[in-house]
């Protein structure tokens, strides 16, 4: 073989660059898949199962949005005896107090950047500027 | 072979006149038929406006559940704090951020003098109660709006449950194209982001963020948990503000437009306003 010193180590450069994505993963923290921290209250119950909610959260938000808005029915959902007023900020957040421990750890991991919190309020956000009622 | 020339001539210009005559003959024949069609269309459409204009008078209600309310000048002049408390129980109620500047200002309700609010009324001479009591303005939710038929978004409507002009502040794309057809300045643009400007969060409810407008919804968060909107609670004490269905005859509002003379904001615009003072 001609050029045996630099076609070798040239084949091993490359296959360790073409498999850079699976031993970097291996490596580092980066592939973790995240662990959302449950509700610190210790609820177990949703308006949907787990499963659902974990695909379909984006398309229930936006049917309660609709629901509350465009058709104005905000009726008070009744879930195995718990009570729950559709919205992000009334519903969700009530139980998942924590955004950024919650809603962030996965959508930093799919690299989604919802826009819900341009407008909504985090609880942390809320508690801030306390209102007094 | 001359003989036949000729014949062909002679088809020819029967044809050709037959076929330029032909469609003015049943043009000039039929025109009759359409002028006295016409006619009676004429006739049909001259009445019509006759009528619709001796019913001005008596503008047909619109049905089902319409949310109103009658706000009584007299009872606000009693007690001159009221107004301000019910402006602060909105801002409290709806995040509304109070920027220095009034150019920014964001108005849900707000006071203004009777010459502004009722810019068809003459305040020549008025009676000097009226003309040192700020009159509360706020948006009409109007039974024909103007700002819906202008937002390109459907991001404003009236929502037919309760005759409520409301927003999706979710759809809402900050042309303003609403605040230029709104005629009682009821809606506010935010130019910059209102959060820092926003003294108290209420949990319960969104703030909102730069480039999106923003009006009165009549506290239909608050509705819907069975209470009156904020202004009307604010008000409570003296009872300035009345709210309720303005089509049912048993209503308090209406018992109230039964028994005064009200009088509502630029009426001759046609908007039908669903904001009735007395003044």
């Amino acid at each position: 073989m001609y050029n045996k010193g630099t076609i070798i180590p040239g084949l091993a450069l490359f296959v360790l660059f073409v498999t850079f994505p699976i031993w970097f993963n291996g490596l580092t923290t980066a592939g973790d898949l995240p662990k959302p921290e449950l509700p610190p209250g210790g609820e177990k119950q949703c308006v949907m199962p787990a499963d659902y909610m974990r695909a379909n959260h984006m398309q229930l938000l936006n049917e309660w949005r609709d629901n509350v808005l465009r058709d104005g029915n905000r009726e008070i959902l009744e879930i195995d005896g718990k009570k729950y007023r559709k919205g992000l900020q009334m519903a969700c957040m009530a139980c998942h107090t924590k955004k950024e421990k919650f809603c962030d750890s996965c959508h930093t991991y799919a690299a989604v950047t919802p826009y819900c919190w341009d407008c909504h309020l985090t609880p942390n956000e809320a508690a801030s500027k306390e209102a007094i009622h | 072979m001359d003989k036949q020339r000729r014949k062909f001539l002679k088809i020819a210009g029967v044809s050709a006149l037959a076929g330029i005559g032909a469609p003015a003959i049943i043009k000039l024949t039929s025109s009759n038929a359409v002028a006295s069609s016409g006619g009676q269309e004429a006739a049909a459409g001259h009445a019509a406006p006759a009528a619709a204009g001796h019913g001005v008078a008596a503008v047909e209600a619109p049905q089902g559940v319409r949310l109103g309310m009658v706000i009584d000048m007299r009872k606000m002049a009693e007690q001159p704090g009221q107004l301000d408390s019910a402006i602060a129980a909105c801002i409290n109620a709806h995040n509304i951020p109070e920027f220095p500047d009034s150019k920014n200002e964001i108005k849900w309700l707000w006071k203004a003098p009777f010459q502004n609010v009722f810019l068809d009324h003459s305040s020549y001479h008025s009676s000097t109660r009226v003309a040192n009591t700020p009159f509360p303005a706020l948006c009409n939710h109007c039974d024909d709006p103007p700002c819906v038929r202008a937002c390109p978004t459907k991001a404003t409507f009236k929502l037919a449950k309760n005759g409520v002009v409301a927003m999706d502040f979710h759809r809402c794309i900050g042309c303003r194209f609403c605040m230029a057809a709104c005629p009682y300045g009821a809606r506010s643009f935010n130019w910059q982001d209102p959060r820092p400007y926003i003294k108290k969060y209420n949990a319960d409810f969104p703030s909102r963020m730069k480039g999106v407008v923003e009006k009165c919804n009549f506290c239909g968060e608050r509705l819907a948990l069975g209470q009156e909107p904020a202004c009307v609670e604010a008000c409570k004490a003296t009872g300035a503000i009345t709210f309720g269905d303005l089509n049912d005859p048993q209503s308090e509002v209406r018992q109230v437009l039964d028994n005064e003379f009200t009088i509502q904001r630029k009426t001759n615009l046609g908007t039908k306003p669903s904001v009735f003072y007395i003044v």
